[in-house]
């Protein structure tokens, strides 16, 4: 708007591409990703943290982007649900979401794979008891098979 | 339903597409989604236009190929000469469409040749929602519409007293502010400057008409409405018992979201519609436009379980629109969905039995509810009956409760009653409607009659099913989940049963309530007999999501009332299942195929509650009766 102070501009490589958006400091990443660069893969489930529909990582590790301001994001590597596969070829943790036919209204299932993807980075081999630490909602009830994917992702690597 | 396709066209499933059709005044039937009838109103008519469209195709091929049309099959998408010749779909559409009379029969297969049915596949659209490709309406690059939000008063129903958005309006990214019914708009670049202009926004409010109302006193409303019980108490044995369920939102993962763009002749819309007829009827009458002059795309919705049978959000989406002058993609926020959306409502009941020498003599259910909305109208499958009763005088939802609610067992005279209050609230249908209430206090009831009797809860329910199905379904149900096997002290088995949309389940469940305030289910077993699954691994996902549902609203998950306004707000306080409470064990058996399909995705949520209700009873040694237990 006029008569404004010009935007900050940050920088920083999403899904392997270099990006430079103009965004306040404290604007939280997930806007940044959906209003700015138009990536809608992490999706607004609350905005506070909780139901954890945005998940994505931040140099490899899982963050909430509704929780992450931009001004911390800068110089670093943010990977979205759109960033997993490597082309075609899909992440083994989204085959095993196809296999075991996870999702049904599918709105949580990005944020899902991404913490079950950070989940085996830190923890190769999860008890149920790992498992049960996950903190995403699925209102529609998928637990179960999210739980056989992780296990089956996490036999497939051994 | 792209499984019905594919298999009596000979098509590859991956070829089918099922795309979400506009909302179309002229189909019959009212477009809707819901009351668990699309596979049992579309099995037959799908078929038929599928094998209709075989027919045709092939004819096509054959006059191509000159070849008489018997001497031709179908397969993978194409149809196959003798000579090994071979012509796609695609390349025989366009002649196909002009084929009147098919030189080959258009009628469906029998089962014993179905290809797909019954054979259990993955959902068609599992791989772009995996790869986030997948587009919920929050997700749509509709030209110029602009993030919104709305700034809602405290309590349900409040509306504007006076406002000032001189603040908001001097905020970076901001876009315009609107006034509108339910509360103040907010437009700007971004939802998060959106969302910091709203809370910029200086509004006095006037409280909603429920305001001096909490949850006590929706109760005493609840329990003075009760109808009276036919039987007296007198000389004979009987069991009574009350059961108080909470209001419970339907807090759908992809939160309301609607975009709109207003002209002054037209209209066009885009939102996750159950009944887009009505929307599009209502959107049409606020805008004073013709119905032809609205369009309304109906997108793939991120969740329901009833909610999106109103069109709230597109309403006000228009309503935004029109006041601003430019297209809006509105959404709602967590917080507004749980405080200002659409609740099942509360309801009280009373259940008295009478009983002498080992036999039920007298049943009677008395239910009180606060009114459910039932102005979207209803499915194919009630609405021709609904129709009938309307027309005695009967009100919709009365009409609802008639037609569904009914006990499966024979306990001699049973009798139930809706009472209603109306109360000027958000309710709706939530996933099961009335059975999830009605059914779910009669399984408990039917456990503590089974106790009382001294009689084993599964042999009391076989003995009183006169539905051979259902005891089968029970049969199963104990054999498969092991029931009366020993457990650790503080654990217990629970079982429940349901039958409706022409279908029938049974759940057991094994539940670890050593710790009261925080039990968790170990182990869970349903069996289900739902005529014909068209795709099995479709209706496990129901019965495992109909478990998680049954779970929540049973345990942890409901909604307060404090002096007219919601105290939960997000999914922090309104405690719908994690993982950590889904059992790390479960299974699902089908009973086999036969005759046609029943409806699933509600069947599962009565028989789950229950279920879990009995195990904590066992568990406990206690009774409980007001629901979430832990609230």
């Amino acid at each position: 708007m006029d008569g404004q102070p010009a935007l900050p501009s940050y920088q920083f490589v999403l899904n392997g591409q270099s990006v430079t958006v103009d965004a306040p400091a404290d604007m939280p990443l997930l806007w940044v990703l959906r209003d700015k660069l138009g990536v809608t893969g992490p999706k607004y489930g609350c905005g506070v943290g909780v139901c954890r529909a945005c998940t994505s990582h931040l140099d490899g590790a899982e963050i909430q982007p509704c929780m992450v301001a931009v001004q911390d994001c800068a110089g670093r590597q943010v990977t979205t649900i759109e960033g997993l596969a490597d082309g075609d070829r899909l992440h083994p943790v989204q085959q095993a979401w196809l296999d075991n036919d996870v999702a049904q209204c599918g709105f949580c299932q990005p944020g899902q794979i991404m913490t079950a993807v950070a989940l085996l980075r830190r923890t190769p081999n999860p008890t149920d008891a790992d498992i049960d630490r996950i903190e995403n909602v699925c209102r529609c009830g998928t637990y179960f098979r999210i739980r056989e994917a992780i296990k089956q992702a996490a036999a497939g690597r051994n | 339903m792209a499984v019905l396709v594919a298999d009596e066209l000979d098509a590859r499933l991956g070829d089918v597409d099922v795309p979400l059709a506009p909302a179309r005044p002229e189909l019959v039937f009212n477009q809707l989604t819901g009351a668990s009838n699309s596979v049992r109103s579309l099995y037959d008519p799908v078929r038929a236009a599928a094998a209709a469209a075989r027919a045709r195709l092939v004819t096509a091929a054959a006059r191509r190929w000159s070849l008489p049309a018997g001497s031709l099959r179908t397969q993978d998408s194409a149809v196959l000469a003798p000579d090994g010749r071979s012509a796609s779909y695609a390349s025989l559409a366009v002649e196909a469409a002009a084929v009147l009379v098919p030189a080959v029969p258009g009628t469906p297969k029998p089962p014993a040749q179905q290809r797909l049915v019954g054979q259990g596949t993955g959902r068609i659209d599992a791989r772009d929602i995996v790869t986030g490709k997948a587009k919920y309406t929050g997700d749509l690059d509709i030209p110029g519409a602009v993030p919104t939000v709305v700034s809602r008063p405290p309590t349900i129903n409040g509306t504007v007293r006076s406002y000032d958005a001189t603040a908001a309006l001097a905020m970076p990214g901001v876009l315009g502010v609107v006034r509108i019914p339910t509360g103040i708009a907010v437009l700007a670049e971004t939802f998060d400057q959106a969302m910091k202009a709203k809370a910029a926004v200086q509004v006095t409010w006037q409280p909603g008409p429920l305001a001096a109302l909490s949850d006590e006193d929706i109760r005493g409303k609840l329990r003075a409405a009760q109808p009276p019980f036919l039987i007296p108490p007198l000389l004979t044995r009987h069991v009574d018992a009350e059961f108080d369920f909470a209001f419970v939102s339907h807090a759908p993962m992809e939160v309301l979201t609607a975009v709109a763009d207003v002209r002054a002749d037209r209209a066009e819309l885009w939102f996750g519609a159950q009944a887009p007829i009505v929307a599009q009827q209502a959107i049409a009458a606020e805008l004073g436009l013709p119905l032809s002059a609205v369009t309304l795309h109906v997108v793939r919705g991120g969740g329901s379980f009833g909610r999106r049978l109103f069109h709230d959000a597109g309403l006000e989406a228009a309503q935004i629109s029109r006041a601003a002058g430019r297209p809006v993609k509105l959404m709602w926020t967590r917080n507004d969905d749980v405080r200002h959306g659409r609740m099942r409502p509360a309801s009280h009941h009373r259940i008295r039995a009478t009983h002498a020498l080992g036999q039920v003599l007298t049943y009677e259910h008395r239910v009180a509810t606060v009114q459910t909305d039932f102005r979207h109208g209803l499915g194919e499958a009630l609405t021709a009956a609904a129709f009938d009763l309307s027309v005695a005088g009967i009100t919709l939802s009365q009409a609802f409760f008639l037609l569904t609610e009914k006990l499966p067992y024979e306990l001699g005279v049973s009798t139930q009653l809706l009472a209603e209050v109306p109360l000027q609230m958000h309710t709706g249908s939530w996933r099961s409607v009335y059975s999830g209430l009605v059914r779910v206090a009669d399984e408990i009831m039917v456990d503590e009659l089974a106790r009382t009797l001294g009689q084993d809860p599964v042999l009391f329910r076989r003995n009183r099913l006169p539905d051979a199905t259902g005891r089968a379904v029970l049969d199963k149900l104990a054999q498969a989940g092991g029931w009366g096997r020993d457990l650790p002290a503080g654990h217990a088995q629970g079982i429940a049963f349901h039958a409706e949309h022409r279908s029938s389940v049974a759940y057991l469940v094994e539940l670890d309530a050593t710790d009261r305030a925080d039990p968790r289910v170990t182990r869970a077993v349903a069996v289900a007999d739902v005529g014909r699954a068209v795709n099995p691994r479709g209706l496990e996902a129901q019965l495992m999501g109909a478990l998680m549902d049954g779970i929540s609203v049973t345990l942890q998950a409901g909604l307060h009332i404090d002096k007219g306004a919601v105290r939960e707000g997000s999914y922090a306080d309104f405690k719908y299942a994690r993982q950590r409470h889904s059992p790390p064990e479960f299974e699902v058996h089908l009973m086999p195929p036969s005759g046609s399909p029943g409806g699933a995705g509600e069947l599962g949520v009565p028989a789950a509650a229950a279920a879990v209700a009995n195990a904590y009873a066992r568990a406990t040694g206690t009774s409980p009766r007001s629901f979430p237990i832990n609230f």
